[in-house]
Formats: structure tokens, sequence, C-alpha cells
């Protein structure tokens, strides 16, 4: 028998949760520097079909899935899908579901922990005195482990553990008094903060501070539509990747937390709340911030480097704290508060649901109480995470990032796809998926579910094993297939790194990059380990249900 | 931009004001704030 009898409080408070869930650093951070990076203004329009094709249906999908698992008694995702087919392999794609998410949360809390360390630094004023380079050069001292301003001694493993301490005892307090509670606090006061700081970067004048430009050229920066744009393949496939992310499909923690819902309420309209939810954070808000902020300072020519060599989580940790403090002391203190808060509790309403899969497997399968559950995951999360805080510089971080944070999503989207929309059926899941709903949902979603999503996301998934050099895809099909080092396949060889180590000639350079070579492949080992665990775990609770009877 | 700005605005709101002003369900739902109160009871057979 289950161990697991959670409930949420509210149906508010799971939209909340939802939201919480989805909403993370990348809609601050990545979204506006991919819509730079990908036609500005015309992304949206790949980026907004896409979530009508993509992201809405695998939410609805994600929703229904977990909900009918719920009624079996299942919270996460290896026995959800196993109650979708008899074929009994469907488990080990689960797998993918508690995976993800102990591996995401490895890096994922460590950058969570920079959040809420940078929080205490505005609020003691350590960037007040500082110029651009000063920031800067006090985050490669903080990520090398040097010493801060603070004079903790290792002060980003003390906030990592911190960061680790807190979200397992809010996972040990269960889902309505420890989840939902910190998404009700920590959703409002992410938007109030983002309002805020959205209306300064709307209303930067020239010449007003130190400010270069009005805000109306940042604005214009990230807007303007390059139509151009929008007929290539890569800018399509960063939109689909993008979606990916920002609603954190493709995890498994909708799933779980879809399953405490009973069959005979909505799933239908809350998808859709949460899912709006989270654009409107992203699209409205998270565009407002991070460019129209840096261009009213330093210029168009200025922050496209910036973003080149920085990419958007250089420009809000590097940058952003100086630019705040051209606004005055106070408001730079209280701006770069606002700033890391909407930062952290993005990052934390997203690291407590990755928490919830393993709570809901240990329980479920082997009648662990809840906070026995919360604590192996903190120490998991702390074991797996600490080689991204040591040998963050040999590129561990980025790695774990790239494998369960980018790969693993749409693998998994994609067999959830043809699960739900072919194996389990689309009559029945379109069942699962309008039963109880407080909404019409469009018909026309049943042939978007069945056809449009999974060949959507099996085009995400070819696109990026077989990335043509540069993007160009028009000139990979006229004049042969070049990879590029960004596709899966040439990831996996190394092929960057490879290269780089043969032009190097200096010694401490080639060191470097053999260093870098060992660690790159020791995190690929670790991750797989990691898989091939808890597939044993699922075998063992497996053997443990048919001694029981439950199959 | 603004466009943009507003259906995303809109939608969110409709969608959440929608949720807000959804028809109660009977109890046992999946919500345990509204356990006690009498109105979501279910009648009993």
């Amino acid at each position: 028998m289950s161990a697991n009898k959670e409930s949420w409080g509210s149906r508010v408070g799971l939209i909340l949760a939802m939201a919480g869930n989805a909403v993370g650093l990348g809609n601050f951070l990545r979204f506006p520097v991919q819509a730079v990076q990908n036609g500005g203004g015309a992304f949206i329009i790949p980026y907004l079909i896409c979530f009508l094709v993509m992201g809405i249906p695998l939410l609805w999908i994600e929703w229904s899935m977990g909900r009918f698992g719920g009624k079996f008694g299942h919270h996460s995702t290896p026995f959800i899908v196993d109650t979708m087919h008899r074929n009994r392999l469907w488990k080990y794609i689960g797998v993918f579901g508690i995976w993800t998410n102990i591996a995401v949360a490895s890096y994922y809390c460590y950058l969570e922990s920079w959040t809420l360390s940078y929080v205490f630094h505005s609020i003691g004023g350590t960037f007040a005195g500082l110029d651009q380079n000063g920031v800067s050069a006090f985050f490669n001292e903080y990520v090398s482990l040097g010493e801060s301003t603070f004079g903790i001694p290792y002060e980003p493993i003390v906030f990592f553990v911190i960061c680790l301490l807190l979200n397992t005892w809010i996972l040990s307090q269960g889902l309505a008094k420890g989840v939902e509670r910190v998404a009700k606090i920590g959703m409002p006061l992410l938007i109030l903060f983002g309002i805020f700081l959205a209306y300064k970067g709307f209303t930067i004048t020239a010449g007003e501070n130190g400010a270069i430009n009005d805000s109306s050229v940042g604005l214009n920066f990230l807007w303007t539509p390059n139509f151009d744009e929008l007929w290539s393949p890569s800018v399509w496939l960063a939109a689909a990747g993008q979606i990916f992310f920002t609603l954190s499909v493709g995890m498994g923690t909708i799933h779980c937390y879809a399953s405490y819902v009973r069959s005979k309420d909505d799933i239908a309209l809350n998808a859709m709340s949460a899912g709006w939810m989270n654009e409107f954070v992203e699209v409205v808000l998270g565009a407002a911030i991070l460019i129209p902020i840096s261009i009213g300072y330093l210029g168009v020519d200025g922050v496209t480097e910036l973003v080149n060599s920085q990419g958007g989580l250089g420009l809000g940790f590097r940058t952003l704290p100086y630019l705040f403090y051209q606004w005055g002391d106070v408001l730079g203190a209280v701006a770069g508060v606002m700033w890391f808060g909407l930062l952290f509790f993005a990052g934390i309403t997203s690291s407590l649901a990755m928490g919830t899969p393993w709570i809901g497997f240990l329980q479920d399968e082997f009648n662990w109480r809840r906070k026995p559950a919360a604590w192996s995951f903190g120490l998991i999360v702390l074991l797996l995470g600490m080689p991204t805080v040591l040998f963050f510089k040999y590129g561990v971080f980025d790695e774990y990032d790239y494998w369960a944070g980018t790969v693993s999503l749409v693998v998994f989207a994609l067999f959830e796809s043809i699960l739900f929309a072919w194996v389990f059926g689309m009559n029945k899941g379109w069942r699962e998926i309008t039963s109880g709903a407080d909404i019409q949902v469009p018909n026309f979603y049943k042939f978007i579910i069945k056809f449009v999503t999974p060949l959507l996301l099996l085009w995400v998934f070819i696109g990026s094993l077989i990335t043509p050099k540069g993007g160009d895809w028009a000139g990979a099909f006229a004049n042969g297939w070049e990879l590029d080092d960004s596709s899966i396949i040439n990831k996996i060889k190394n092929s960057s790194l490879k290269r780089q180590l043969a032009e190097a000639t200096d010694p401490e350079v080639i060191q470097q990059l053999q260093d870098t070579l060992f660690f790159v492949n020791a995190s690929r080992t670790l991750l797989v380990a990691v898989f091939l665990s808890i597939a044993l775990l699922v075998y063992i609770a497996y053997k443990k249900r048919v001694r029981e009877g439950r199959i | 931009m603004l466009s943009t700005i507003l259906l995303v605005t809109g939608l969110m709101s409709y969608f959440f004001y929608r949720v807000l002003n959804a028809p109660p369900k009977p109890e046992p739902d999946s919500y345990l704030d509204n356990d006690d109160e009498i109105e979501r009871q279910a009648p009993r057979a």
C-alpha cells in the first residue's frame, strides 16, 4: 500500500505551483537572448505557433497522463506510463521523468544559490562601489570559489548547501503545506518584482542617470521583426526549444503534480491557466527587463557583444547589478534585491517541482514517508551537484545542462506524445483531456495532438541530432552535410574540444583542455550511472509489485 | 510588440478569471481547503 496520501490545498494553489514549475530563470535570462539572436519580433511568431501546436498539446498530454496514473496510485512517470500500455518496457522510458529532475536539480540548485547569494550581496551593498568590470570580476571570483566580500570561505558551496536545505525542508512539509505555500508567496512576489523592473525597463530616458538610449531603442532592438529569419529552420528550432524549456514539459514534473488531481476535476482549464501565466511572465515581463535596461546604458553594440560572449546568464549576473546602481545607491540595491529575488522565486518554485517525482516514487513503491524521501532527494542532489560546483570551469555544469536539461526533455516528450496519441490511443486520450473540463477543448486539437505535435517533436529531435554547420540548412542540402559542433552527434564525439586541443600550442591551454575533456566524459558516465541506477530501482519496484500481487 | 503583450496578458487574465469563476464541484474533490464548505458536500444517498 502506498504511503502517499498527499493532496493539493486549493485549485489556485495548484495552478500557481504548476506555473511556478514552468517559470524559471530561463524566462528572464534565456528568452530575451533567444529573441535577439533569432529575428527579434519575428521570433515571437514561430514561438507562439510552437506554443499553440506543441506547448499546449504537451501540457494537456502531461496533465492527463498524470491524472490518469494518479487514479492507480502512481505519482512518478515510470509507473504512470506503465498503466497506459501493457508493454513492460514503457516504465523504463518513464525513468527519464525521475532522472531528468535529479540531474537538472543538481546544477539548477547551484544556479538558484547564486541568486540567493546575490540577493544578500545586493542588500549588503557589495556592488555599490564597483564598475562594470568589477561586477564581472566579482562573478568570476565567485564561481571559481574565490574569496567573497562576506569573508565566508567557499561561499558558493555554503549558499548551495543553504539552498538545498531550504528546498529539502520545504519538500518535507508536503504538497499543500510546503510546495503550494511557497508558490502562493513566491509567484505573486515574482510578478510584483517583475512589474516594477519592467516599468523601469519601459521608462529609461537618454541622458538621465547615465543612460545613453531611451528604452524604446532596447525594445525596438528586441521586438523589430526581421521577417527574413522567419523561413530559417534554425529559428523554428530555437523557438520550439524555448517552448520546451519554458514550460518544463518532457520532465515528468507536470505528471507528478497532476497525479494528485482526481479524475472528475478539471485539467484542461488548469493547464491553459498555468501555461498562459508562464507566457505572461516570459513574453511580457521577461522581455522588458534584461535587454531594454542593458541597451539603455550600454548601447546596442555593447549588448550584442555581451550577449554573444556571455549569454543571458552573464548579462544578468555580470552586468545588471552594475546598471541598477545608475539609479542611485538605494534604488540600485532595491532593484538588485528585486531582480535576484524574482530569479530566486523563479528558481525555487521549479526546483521544488523537480523533487516531487523522486519523493512520489519512493512513497508509492517503497512506502517511504515524505520526510525521509525528501531528505534523500536533498542528499542525492548534493552529491550529484558538488561536481558542478567544484569543477564548474571544466564544463561539468554545462554538460549536465545539455544532456539532462536539453536533450532528455525532447527525447521523453517525443516518446510520451507517441505513447499518448498512438499507443494509449487518441480516443481514450481525448476522453482523459476533456473529462471534468471547465472549458470546451477545440476538436482540432485531436488532430494536432495525433499528428502535428509528434512530428514537430521528431523534427526538433532530428534537427538537434544533425544540426548543419552554422545552422545553414539550405547550404547543407546543396553542398553536403557538415555537422555543427552544437549537434548531438558532434557533442557526443567531443568534436569542438578535440579540435581546440589539436590547434592548441600553449602547454597550459592544452592541460586545461585535457582536463575539460576528462571531466566532460566523467560527467556523462556519472549521468548514465544515475539513469541506470534509477532503472534498476524501477525494476526492483516492479518485482515487488509482482510479489505483492499488485500487477 | 503592443499587440503581443496585450494578447498574452489578455489570455492569461481570461483563463485565470475562468478558473476563479468555475462552478464548484461536489466533494470529495482534489483540494483540501474546501473540504468543509457546506455547499460543496455531495447530497447523501
